[in-house]
């Protein structure tokens, strides 16, 4: 889809309740592309000078290229002026990239500039986990972004507020619990840490033998919350408690999010 | 009966020789779902687990008889894989794999175009857990021993919070007529409102659970489509209530970018849309509960 309009200096959302009409659209078939009349379409909705029209067309064609050749999920182009001597310019842009394209797209992946990310984010994201840092202090460990989601709810219904998104994967493997415990454990705001994993083909017998080999490489000393559920959960938690971790156990997720939020107030008295 | 998948489905596995191909497939075949053999360009002719495997889908369909496939190739090959599933006359394929390019979805989708509705694959996924019809058939990744025979429809989003549901519902003595997983990316080969559609018509479904997300208008469309069209009972729980607006939450298509994508507006809209909301994620099986013995909740 391509959306073009004259009304510049705010934003589309706006455009489009006050000045529907200004709005020009264009459907884009992908599998041929942008064709040529589209583009022009686009240029004479635009008013723009009937001499200047194919050239407009190019530019937007252009565009439109970057788009798909680049494995772009926007391109943005604000302003496109017309310049004294009849130059049309892009004097501003705005691109979105598919990271999940970026294996194919290296002169994208090579722009990127860790340096204006958070620190904790280009660490996770180095290391193959869901991250997004947060302003709360209960840090997360889970597998799955649906259930990372929901137990961040459970932890603001329960009176708390999440320190950060961390999905480990599915799998929720021993290598990745580790990377986690170390990443929670950098984050500074972090008071209280709650793992939640629901083990599927990933047993929880073995997820919990993961925790304990992480947790002896990575020194916790703030009260450690775990929900274990799913395959061999009785296994799972047997392991935990023979272990010489110190933690405190859940057994659904409104009871650790419960527990999360009175460890947390214990600290704070 | 059940949606998409039974104990008579025919399935092939696409991306069968590999190490995660091989693992789910054992345990497909150990939960009892009939799988007839696999895919692998390039090894045609050997056997694997016991069963044949083919060069190609065509081959490996006009052979086995297969009518749903499943895969688990990598994202690079992914795309290419769906639509030869979809050429060869697979009707139901699952795609486990995540990671694959928004603009290789445009393009399957695109593909797709080209066959009458009839004809046409649903294609669950990508990004997904897959699809079980509890006791019957298991073409996915999930735990099978989770999930009961019963008559409570599951779609969602994400795997390990559909478990959780499962997990909710099965200690309330709740079980599933078919649960599907339809992925976490942006842009999927079928939306909650196209499994409804499939769920409204199936005998065996009384009610049906929907867990969506924050990011896109899909849960919204499902629950005018329910409103105008359905005579069973849905209920719906939103996850990321506390997501921040703009931000990836590990789904790529789990991003609130305009107005009716946060959970907020869409717990609003779905309510206007006469869907009862389980109001948190440890509610998911009592809310399921209630509305199967007809109870009304106000929330």
């Amino acid at each position: 889809m391509v959306v073009a309009s004259t009304e510049g200096g705010m934003s589309v959302e706006e455009i489009s309740k006050e000045k529907p009409e200004s709005i020009i659209r264009s459907k884009i078939e992908v599998a041929v592309g942008m064709q040529k009349f589209q583009a022009r379409e686009i240029a004479f909705g635009l008013g723009i000078d009937s001499k200047l029209i194919s050239r407009t067309a190019e530019v937007i064609i252009g565009c439109y290229r970057a788009f798909s050749e680049l494995d772009a999920t926007m391109v943005e182009i604000n302003p496109l002026i017309i310049s004294k001597n009849d130059h049309i310019l892009a004097l501003d842009c705005k691109m979105s990239f598919d990271n999940n394209a970026l294996f194919r797209r290296n002169q994208v992946s090579e722009l990127r500039d860790k340096a204006q990310e958070n620190s904790n984010e280009v660490y996770a994201s180095d290391r193959g986990l869901n991250y997004v840092s947060l302003e709360g202090n209960i840090g997360n460990i889970i597998n799955g972004a649906g259930l990372a989601m929901a137990s961040m709810d459970m932890i603001k219904l329960a009176g708390g507020e999440p320190a950060n998104f961390l999905d480990v994967g599915g799998g929720a493997t021993p290598e990745k619990m580790v990377k986690a415990f170390k990443l929670i454990s950098q984050d500074e705001k972090v008071k209280v840490i709650l793992v939640n994993i629901f083990a599927g083909i990933n047993r929880c017998d073995w997820v919990a033998e993961g925790i304990v080999q992480a947790l002896k490489k990575i020194k916790i000393d703030m009260p450690l919350i775990i929900r274990l559920a799913g395959t061999n959960v009785e296994k799972g938690n047997k392991i935990l408690k023979e272990s010489k971790i110190k933690y405190i156990e859940a057994s659904t997720l409104e009871d650790a999010a419960n527990k999360a939020v009175v460890a947390l107030k214990k600290l704070e008295n | 009966m059940s949606i998409l998948i039974d104990n008579k489905t025919n399935i092939i596995v696409q991306g069968f020789t590999g190490k995660f191909g091989s693992f789910h497939a054992e345990e497909m075949i150990k939960y009892g779902t009939n799988i007839v053999g696999g895919v692998t360009p390039g090894k045609g002719g050997q056997k694997h687990l016991g069963l044949p495997v083919f060069n190609t889908v065509k081959d490996a369909v006009k052979n086995t008889g297969a009518t749903a496939s499943i895969l688990f190739v990598p994202p690079e090959f992914a795309a290419d894989s769906a639509m030869e599933a979809a050429d060869a006359g697979i009707k139901t394929c699952v795609a486990i794999t995540d990671g694959i390019p928004s603009h290789d979805m445009i393009r399957i989708k695109r593909y797709m175009k080209r066959y009458f509705k009839k004809n046409k694959m649903t294609l669950v996924g990508p990004n997904c857990a897959g699809i079980i019809s509890p006791g019957k058939a298991l073409l996915g990744i999930m735990p099978g021993h989770i999930y009961m025979q019963g008559e409570v429809g599951v779609i969602g989003r994400s795997g390990t919070l559909g478990y959780e549901a499962a997990q909710q519902m099965k200690n309330l003595n709740i079980g599933v007529s078919t649960s599907v997983g339809i992925g976490g990316d942006p842009i999927n080969g079928c939306s909650f409102r196209d499994i409804l559609e499939k769920l409204e018509q199936d005998d065996q479904t009384k009610a049906i659970l929907m867990i969506g997300e924050i990011g896109g208008p899909q849960e919204v469309e499902a629950g005018k489509f329910a409103k105008e069209n359905m005579s069973k009972p849905v209920v719906a729980y939103i996850a990321g209530l506390t997501a921040p607006k703009g931000r990836v939450m590990g789904h790529a298509g789990a991003i609130v970018s305009a107005y009716g994508e946060s959970a907020v507006e869409k717990v609003e809209l779905l309510k206007e849309c006469g869907v009862t909301i389980s109001k948190n994620p440890s509610v998911m099986g009592e809310t399921v509960k209630l509305v199967l013995n007809g109870k009304k909740i106000q929330s």
